[in-house]
């Protein structure tokens, strides 16, 4: 965001999304486009030449897609029509009829004829009125961006392959990017676009590498090979730093060490205030895999289990019985603890590459999580199947996602109504008593909470969400990432009557989204009312120290004061000057700057 | 020969992608022409971008006009690919 010339070092602050801090070599990954030149040619004899070495990239790169393609894993083959869908448009006259007679009439080189045709298809799509085609011409500039790279000689490199330890400078990575990253080689990674939300972000946390984002300008200012200090907690990265900023830096780095095993090795400990009251710390998980890590780090449960992946990740839906087999496993390493999973949320973000659901301008807005389920309940359906049987497995609770009112929790419970009427006909076991829960996070079921409590068991407040719904933002858009603010007193507002409505009803309410796992947060939320959390799985040691920390009464009264605050700043400051007393270590950490 | 025919798009994506895909594969068995015309705009039937670019939802109506010696065959195999929604899973 802003850059500081200090003699020969420099430093830049981001956006902090991950803790720590590393010191490390700068590896730019390049993702942007490959540099051509223009160059003209003469004699027919060149022409002709060039021609040659146009196919020539077209075979190699048919090659190469072609083992990509037959390199699949079984699993992912369903999204092997991607990969037939590029070799098509490489074959495309728009694109090889073209370009070689653009070297022909021209007298250009094939690079350039490429750029150009190229160019002229995305002017054609830029005028199509279908978001979802003119999207596709991503497709066309992969395709292009390979053939240019085949040409010119320069391979776009895999992550996957980068085994130094490094820290990646990129200007933006994709899902597919962070899915190569190697986190035992990989320090961390720093990246011009994004905001704390953004992919790359929710990522870091996942991987646990320090991570910057919304840097602006990292990849113009950091040369490669340059030595960087990465301070995942503050946001700064120094580039190219003094002798004893460096020094300074390793005993920092020493130090938060030191805590984190330190609070890791209590963390299975209950989470109790000073004044006795026992706060639930439970955990976000997406894959099997992380049960266990859940459990190592105190997780009291699952509080949130994604099940999109799955969906993702083939053609098609998975079985039930795939399903079931996930669930059950989950069920059983967390019991007794429970496990509260939550239906398909398919939506936006997540669907990119499927054009079998995402034709929207608005996706977010769309048809996505709960709606997509009720319109389409042979999915529910076999889902709900799933969820049901493992529940003999384990305490198991089963929540639906983006409900926006009284007709989706009634619509949605009488189809796990019917799914139980087809089990019991079937004579298949589960658990009767399953409870049912919602999440809050669109701001009309903020304002009907108390209208949908009665007809549900719990709630859980998915603040990530209900943010970016109440603001109106898009966390992943660089611009606006700022204003996606868990101390907005909009939000807070929001959460005070959530708890209100549920506490009158009696039913249990908790918070899921990144706040939770927050360390600055943890005692607004507590203020409130909440006495469940749950959140990214390396977070529960730190926010369960918090806790310990804190004396309920205590901060009931103190953040009683955050309601007459006006702004996300003034609620930011207030609350950050009160842990600061209440939780010291947490300055002396870092983690009041994130 | 030359054959011409109305056809609507029936299936529920339109002509994304995948349904471009398949008009195309469908199109490298014939010797013949395939070109689609969406109001005044005509494209070449072999390219699968220029099929994008027609833009054609559901229920757009397209001519689709065949020049070659197997048109016949070919329209015949184009309707019934139409007819069948691409395969398009409900």
């Amino acid at each position: 965001m802003m850059d500081a010339r200090v003699s020969g070092q420099r430093s830049l602050r981001g956006v902090a999304v991950s803790p720590g801090i590393i010191i490390g070599k700068a590896r730019l990954v390049d993702r942007s486009k490959v540099k051509i030149f223009y160059q003209y040619l003469i004699s027919d004899d060149q022409l002709n030449r060039e021609i040659e070495r146009f196919k020539e990239a077209v075979r190699n790169t048919q090659d190469q897609l072609n083992a990509l393609k037959n390199g699949m894993p079984e699993k992912l083959k369903g999204h092997a029509f991607i990969l037939d869908s590029h070799l098509m448009i490489l074959k495309d006259s728009m694109i090889y009829d073209a370009s070689i007679r653009r070297i022909l009439d021209d007298k250009i080189n094939a690079e350039w004829a490429l750029k150009q045709s190229f160019e002229e298809i995305r002017q054609i799509f830029s005028q199509v009125d279908d978001e979802y085609i003119s999207t596709r011409i991503k497709d066309v500039e992969y395709v292009t961006e390979r053939l240019l790279r085949d040409l010119s000689g320069t391979q776009q490199e895999s992550l996957a392959e980068i085994n130094e330890r490094v820290i990646i400078v990129a200007h933006e990575l994709s899902p597919g990017d962070t899915s190569e990253l190697n986190p035992s080689k990989i320090m961390g990674y720093i990246t011009d676009a994004g905001g704390r939300t953004s992919h790359a972000a929710i990522m870091a946390q996942a991987l646990q590498i320090p991570v910057v984002v919304g840097l602006e300008s990292a990849t113009r200012l950091v040369q490669e090979g340059d030595l960087l200090i990465v301070d995942g907690s503050t946001g700064e990265v120094i580039v190219n730093p003094e002798e004893e900023v460096i020094i300074e830096y390793q005993e920092k780095q020493l130090q938060q060490e030191e805590y984190k095993s330190s609070i890791t090795r209590v963390s299975h400990l209950p989470a109790i205030t000073l004044d006795g009251h026992t706060i639930a710390v439970k955990a976000n998980i997406e894959f099997l895999e992380e049960v266990a890590a859940a459990k190592d780090y105190g997780g009291e449960g699952i509080g949130l289990y994604r099940t999109e992946f799955p969906y993702l990740k083939s053609k098609g839906t998975p079985g039930e019985d795939e399903l079931f087999e996930d669930y059950k496993e989950v069920a059983e390493i967390i019991a007794p603890a429970p496990v509260t999973i939550r239906t398909l949320d398919l939506g936006a973000d997540k669907f990119a590459s499927g054009p079998k659901f995402n034709r929207e301008t608005n996706p977010a807005l769309g048809l996505r999580a709960i709606r997509f389920c009720l319109k389409r309940p042979a999915i529910f359906k076999t889902q709900l199947r799933a969820i049901l049987r493992a529940s003999l497995y384990g305490k198991v609770q089963v929540m639906f996602p983006m409900i926006s009112g009284l007709q989706e929790v009634l619509d949605a419970k009488e189809i796990l109504a019917e799914v139980k009427d087809e089990l019991d006909r079937e004579k298949v076991n589960y658990e009767r008593k399953i409870k049912t829960g919602i999440m809050i996070e669109i701001p009309s079921a903020v304002t009907m909470a108390e209208v949908l409590a009665p007809h549900v068991d719990f709630f859980s407040i998915g603040t990530n969400d209900l943010i970016q719904y109440a603001l109106a933002i898009d966390r992943v858009n660089e611009h606006v990432a700022y204003m996606y603010q868990p101390f907005d007193p909009a939000l807070l507002r929001m959460i005070r009557e959530v708890v209100r409505a549920a506490k009158n009803a009696g039913i249990a309410v908790s918070v899921c989204g990144e706040m939770a796992g927050d360390p600055l947060c943890v005692g607004i939320l507590l203020s409130l009312g909440i006495d469940e959390v749950s959140m990214n799985t390396r977070a529960i040691p730190l926010v369960k120290k918090v806790i310990r920390s804190l004396s309920l009464e205590e901060i009931r009264s103190d953040f009683q004061k955050v309601f007459e605050l006006s702004t996300a700043n003034e609620v930011r400051a207030y609350v950050r000057d009160r842990m600061k007393k209440l939780v010291p270590e947490l300055e002396q950490r870092g983690y009041l700057e994130i | 020969m030359e054959l011409s025919k109305k056809i609507r798009i029936s299936n529920d994506l339109g002509l994304h992608a995948r349904a471009a895909a398949k008009i195309v594969e469908l199109g490298r068995q014939y010797k013949s022409q395939l070109f689609l015309r969406k109001d005044d705009r005509e494209v070449d039937g072999s390219s699968i971008l220029s099929i994008l670019t027609l833009s054609c939802p559901k229920g757009t109506e397209i001519e689709a006009r065949i020049v070659g010696e197997d048109s016949e065959a070919f329209m015949e195999r184009l309707g019934e690919l139409l007819g069948q929604k691409f395969g398009e899973i409900k």
